[in-house]
């Protein structure tokens, strides 16, 4: 027989075999047995060695055009095996996948943390350093240093948990911080200007628990010291957080308020984001919700820590965190964010 | 302080809506919480009782005439107190009404009673919203004008100020005409103060002695004889009703009313019950007694300031008057007192008595030592007025704690170092004349500046700069950004470890918690099962007994919260929390060391399909501190522990590199269990977050990837009950050419005799220098085995 036969003679078996159909199986044998590396094709012209250079021209042709056929044929079998596996219609073992996943367990953050997380490094990235201090404080930090001498009418207003502890050698009494204000004094009695901090932690308020008042929360401190820091950088840079925090869109207002230990002081309130400054219940109708108090920081506050307020002057402010996630989520009652009811807990 | 915007008109013009006002009142610094309208009554007029008739069918009804001015109308009323030529306020179909037996909202339609149509109603003051009223019509002045719309007459618009601490004169009438005057650039018209004195001269009746001009810089007095106690006209009893203020008599109304108006509290005192013509301002003696105003003994103390005469305390100064010397029915002669207290001699007494008023709020403020006279003079004026006494000549100012505040030099380039706002010197001027301070030019951008007599508030250079940028508002302040150097910042490691800490655990299926950090012995104790060591830090005055000591551990809270969450629901829980503990330290503040503490628990299989079948246990748990510490890098091992709050035998404690234990874990101890009401495969990890600080340093290993493949071996062996799991991979682990070895299973039963356990290891064989052989690894392997024979008495399990 001659190659040209026996090519011709390859080609109708090989083609037979592929239409006769099949698995995944059958048709890597095929694969193996036409067109591996020891297929009857390769045999053929390995024999090619002892015919002549006319002859191996052409039977080296044929066989190429063979090998062509046959590759593609190879291809659109497997082609139509693979849509054949892949057609549902087709599969025995269709599966009902509405059935629910299997479940990987999901932990959530604490809603509080995350705020206090994503406005902490808010606050990095303008160059702002995240420091904690002690939660038992000092009178002296809490009040005196923060231009609330004893029997300031503010302080007295400040409802405050004292400890049933002696007073230190300098007569300093022991309380539950009523605000994370006391870092600001650690931190100027510590560090001279430039300073730049923000400051998150828990506070208590000696205040009956209700709906919207809890006898502690979360508050995050800002302070700002340099020279030539103004009232128009803790506008700006407050109202840039609020930018990022709550939105490109929201409105800020500014508006003048009292904090003992800042001088010009303002409360910084942001537009609803509920009804978007046209009055609803979650706002109370003013379309503004109040977010923070600032101000520049009080001279003697300033001099208390032996820092010139004529050459220096800074920027403070704090906020309440339970506040965020209530008027982001409209939270009704803030007494939910401490009562750990997990049904509350796994919605943020 | 709520404040009438009627009152407030006659000493300003205003011309903004009252709701523009109070938001301009707010944005310069004091909180208008609320504005109320009172009024809004259409269709109700001041009319005039022209007839009375009786009602043709019914005994108890009468029918008035009304003469409304312009028409006469019918009405049936009820009302016992309908008297001919009253003047009244008479509503009209369709006006807006309280109904005046349910207090609800109505509209009045006409109607037919006892068969006479009644064209309308003669209102009674609840029914106008006014009072709680119903016992008879509301009877208005004789001037009030013929056919008027009654909100014309009697409307006015309430503005509830909450006032900041800084602020005494935003607690009096003529302060917010102030304010206002300067927000709105209109002026004040201040009150006149003259008065005709037509008694003896002053001196002759009263001397006046101040023991300590700290505590009571200035004592001013005045002494108004023949004075007739009776009821306040209307004007006076509607100023104190707007602003809240109970009338009693006109004298007492009229000390009331000069507080409101000046923010100066007054006293009023019948002379003719103060001993010897003399008072004294003095400290109390301990012990000493006095009956108040409100009949109760009070027993003072030697800090209590008070106004005595020779012979005993007449006044608790600043705080409340005595029963003593009150002003009653037969007070004919009046001594008028307008001083000025020490602020935190009043706060302090206030508080220890527990009698806080609207006289100590003020005092309490630091009122200004010049109020004291012209506040004086006003109520010596009204008094002659209204209860028509006559005045003594010359009034009492005792002043020996003068101070007159100091003048402040302010300059432009001052205003713009804090403002980072160019203010014009003329419009610096011109804002803070508007509020009253006396202004005079140094130099051209240079300023002395006294503020006026009625701020307390205005000392420094930024009182006076606040004051400039809320006039301005704060609006006009540019925004701009922090332009200066970012300062060096030292790392906080301790905030990336406990971000670490919260995200693994949450994915790892955590809920975190917060729980107070005010707890209760007894929590504390049935958390750790163990008497309190040291005694936790206590509250001086805690709010309840729940919350009367700062926690020395998380695990009381923590559990607390999951046990009532495991009584919502089936299932597997995890919580955790990082927190601080407070750990007394003596003579200084507490330690706060960072605790981690978690919990594990289930009640039943979960009720999920493909959820989690088997219940909680300790290798959950041990798995949940092994995985948290392989993500922080830190090396840990396990070792027995003896924790009174977790089970013997089923707790470890979590040792990290050999030798720093920062924490325990296990299965909680039955008492724990039961106390918290918690399943008993309840587990708990705690952490000591400050220990394992240093340990968390996320240095990272790098070992070069095996270059030679490795091989693959099982090895199952049969050890007694009592050899660990430890024993045996310690010496596996010996060999150098075993890389690994994998538990996979632990197996005691019928297969293998009684008192023995079998263990398989997959091991892993690896060497880093060549491919190894089957025979190399089956030496190794006879090594181990042999080893496991001789140290642990290992057989191999066939």
């Amino acid at each position: 027989m001659d190659i040209k036969t026996q090519l011709e003679e390859l080609k109708a078996k090989a083609l037979g075999e592929l239409a006769a159909g099949g698995d995944g199986a059958s048709l890597e044998a095929w694969r193996v047995r036409y067109l591996g590396k020891k297929s009857q094709l390769t045999e053929i012209l390995r024999s090619l060695a002892g015919l002549s250079i006319e002859e191996r021209k052409e039977v080296g042709a044929l066989s190429n055009t063979l090998k062509i056929e046959l590759d593609a044929a190879f291809k659109i079998a497997e082609e139509t095996l693979l849509a054949r596996a892949a057609s549902s219609a087709d599969a025995k073992d269709t599966i009902d996948i509405s059935l629910p996943g299997r479940p990987f367990p999901r932990g959530h953050l604490h809603p509080v943390c995350q705020a206090l997380g994503e406005i902490s490094s808010i606050f990095t990235a303008m160059g702002f350093q995240v420091l904690e201090g002690p939660e038992v404080e000092w009178d002296y930090y809490n009040f005196d240093m923060l231009n609330m001498p004893k029997e300031h009418p503010a302080r007295a207003a400040t409802d405050t948990f004292w400890l049933d502890a002696p007073p230190n050698d300098a007569g300093w009494k022991m309380l539950l911080r009523t605000h994370t204000s006391p870092m600001q004094v650690r931190t100027m009695e510590k560090n001279r200007p430039p300073i730049r901090i923000v400051v998150p932690g828990i506070v208590h308020r000696y205040e009956a628990t209700d709906a919207t008042h809890l006898s502690m929360f979360s508050q995050i401190e800002g302070l700002a010291v340099d020279e030539g820091i103004s009232m128009a950088d803790l506008k700006g840079t407050l109202h840039e957080f609020a930018r990022r925090f709550f939105g490109t869109d929201r409105r800020v207002r500014f508006r003048c308020d009292f904090f003992p230990y800042v001088e010009p002081g303002a409360e910084m309130a942001v537009e609803c984001g509920v009804c978007r400054g046209d009055g609803c219940r979650l706002c109370g109708g003013s379309g503004w919700i109040e977010v923070l108090g600032a101000g520049m920081v009080h001279p003697n506050v300033l001099e208390g820590v032996g820092i010139d307020s004529k050459k220096y002057s800074g920027f403070a402010f704090g906020m309440g965190i339970e506040r965020i996630p209530l008027l982001r989520a409209g939270v009704e009652d803030i007494r939910l964010f401490y009562g750990n009811d997990l049904r509350f807990l796994r919605q943020f | 302080m709520k404040c009438s915007l009627k009152w407030l008109r006659q000493y300003v013009d205003i011309s903004l809506p009252p709701s523009d006002l109070a938001k301009l009142i707010t944005a310069a610094g004091t909180e208008v919480a609320h504005v109320e309208v009172i009024g809004g009554w259409d269709n109700v007029f001041v009319g005039q009782i022209a007839v009375i008739e009786p009602h043709p069918n019914a005994d108890r009804l009468r029918l008035a005439t009304v003469n409304l001015g312009a028409e006469n109308v019918t009405v049936v009323c009820g009302a016992p107190n309908l008297v001919i030529g009253d003047k009244i306020a008479f509503a009209r179909a369709g006006a807006n009404l309280l109904d005046g037996h349910t207090g609800e909202k109505i509209k009045l339609k006409p109607s037919k009673i006892r068969g006479v149509l009644s064209e309308g109603m003669v209102c009674s003051e609840m029914e106008l919203g006014l009072s709680r009223s119903h016992e008879g019509i509301l009877v208005l002045p004789p001037d009030a004008p013929l056919g008027a719309r009654l909100a014309d007459y009697m409307g006015d618009v309430i503005f509830d100020l909450e006032v900041t601490p800084n602020r005494p004169d935003m607690l009096s009438v003529l302060g917010i005409a102030h304010e206002t005057a300067a927000l709105t650039g209109a002026a004040v018209r201040e009150p006149n103060l003259d008065f005709i004195p037509a008694g003896r001269s002053i001196d002759e009746s009263i001397s006046v002695e101040i023991t300590d001009a700290q505590l009571c810089p200035r004592y001013c007095a005045g002494i108004v004889t023949g004075v007739k106690i009776g009821e306040s006209p209307r004007w006076l009893k509607d100023a104190l009703t707007a602003s809240g203020v109970r009338s009693i008599n006109n004298v007492v109304d009229i000390t009331n009313f000069v507080m409101l108006e000046f923010g100066q509290p007054l006293h009023a005192f019948d002379y003719d019950h103060i001993s010897r013509s003399k008072i004294i301002v003095r400290l109390a003696n301990d012990g000493e007694t006095m009956t108040t105003l409100d009949g109760v003994e009070r027993k003072l103390t030697a800090e209590t300031l008070i106004i005595a005469d020779p012979d005993r305390p007449i006044a608790i100064a600043g705080v409340m008057g005595g029963a003593t010397s009150e002003v009653t029915q037969g007070t004919t002669a009046v001594l008028i007192e307008s001083a000025n207290f020490k602020p935190s001699s009043v706060h302090n007494t206030q508080v220890r008595l527990k009698m806080p008023s609207e006289a100590s709020a003020r005092f309490e403020r630091s009122i200004r030592a010049e109020l004291a006279l012209p506040a004086l003079r006003r109520a010596v004026q009204l008094m002659i007025e209204v209860c028509g006494g006559k005045a003594a000549e010359g009034l009492i100012d005792r002043y020996p704690g003068r101070k007159d505040a100091a003048a402040v030099l302010l300059t432009t380039s001052e205003v713009k170092r804090i403002l980072g706002l160019d203010v014009p010197p003329a419009q610096i001027e011109k804002t803070l004349v508007s509020l009253g301070c006396k202004v005079a030019r140094v130099s051209e951008n240079s300023f002395e500046v006294i503020p006026p007599y009625w701020r307390s508030d205005l000392r420094l250079n930024a009182d006076f700069i606040e004051d400039i940028a809320r006039v301005m508002g704060y609006q006009s302040i540019p925004d701009t950004l922090l332009s200066g150097a970012i300062p060096h910042q030292e790392p906080n490691p301790m905030l990336g470890l406990r971000l670490n800490m919260r995200q693994v655990l949450a994915g790892f299926g955590f809920q975190e918690v917060i729980t107070y950090a005010l707890t209760d012995r007894p929590t504390l104790e049935k958390g750790m099962n163990s008497p309190l060591s040291p005694e936790p830090l206590h509250i001086e005055h805690p709010m309840s007994s729940e919350q009367e000591c700062l926690r020395t551990s998380l695990r009381g809270n923590v559990l607390a919260a999951l046990a009532a969450n495991i009584r919502r629901e089936e299932g597997a829980i995890f919580l955790f929390e990082t927190g601080h503990v407070y750990l007394p330290k003596p003579g200084d503040l507490p330690v706060e060391p960072e605790m981690l503490c978690g919990v594990l628990t289930s009640t039943g299989s979960e009720k999920v399909w493909r959820g989690r079948k088997e219940p909680v246990d300790f290798f959950d748990t041990k798995g949940a501190v092994e995985g948290l510490m392989a993500a922080l890098g830190v090396g840990v091992n396990f070792v027995e522990s003896q924790d009174p709050g977790l089970r013997l035998g089923r707790q470890a404690a979590v040792i990290a590199e050999n030798k720093f234990q920062m924490g325990v874990l296990g299965q909680l101890h039955p008492r724990v269990t039961q106390a918290f009401d918690l399943p008993d495969n309840t587990c708990l990890f705690e952490i000591n977050a400050d220990v394992l600080l240093p340990l968390a340093t996320g240095t990272m290993h790098y070992e070069p990837l095996p270059k030679f493949p490795a091989v693959m071996r099982d090895l199952a062996v049969i050890v007694g009950e009592g050899t660990s799991h430890s024993q045996i991979v310690r010496i596996i682990n010996g060999f150098s050419l075993v890389k690994k070895a994998v538990l996979f299973d632990v197996y005691s039963g019928k297969q293998v005799a009684a008192g023995n356990k079998s263990l398989a290891y997959s091991l892993t064989f690896q060497s880093a220098d060549h491919t190894l052989t089957d025979t190399e690894v089956d030496k190794v392997l006879s090594a181990i085995l042999k080893k496991l024979a001789d140290e642990l008495g290992a057989t191999l399990r066939s």
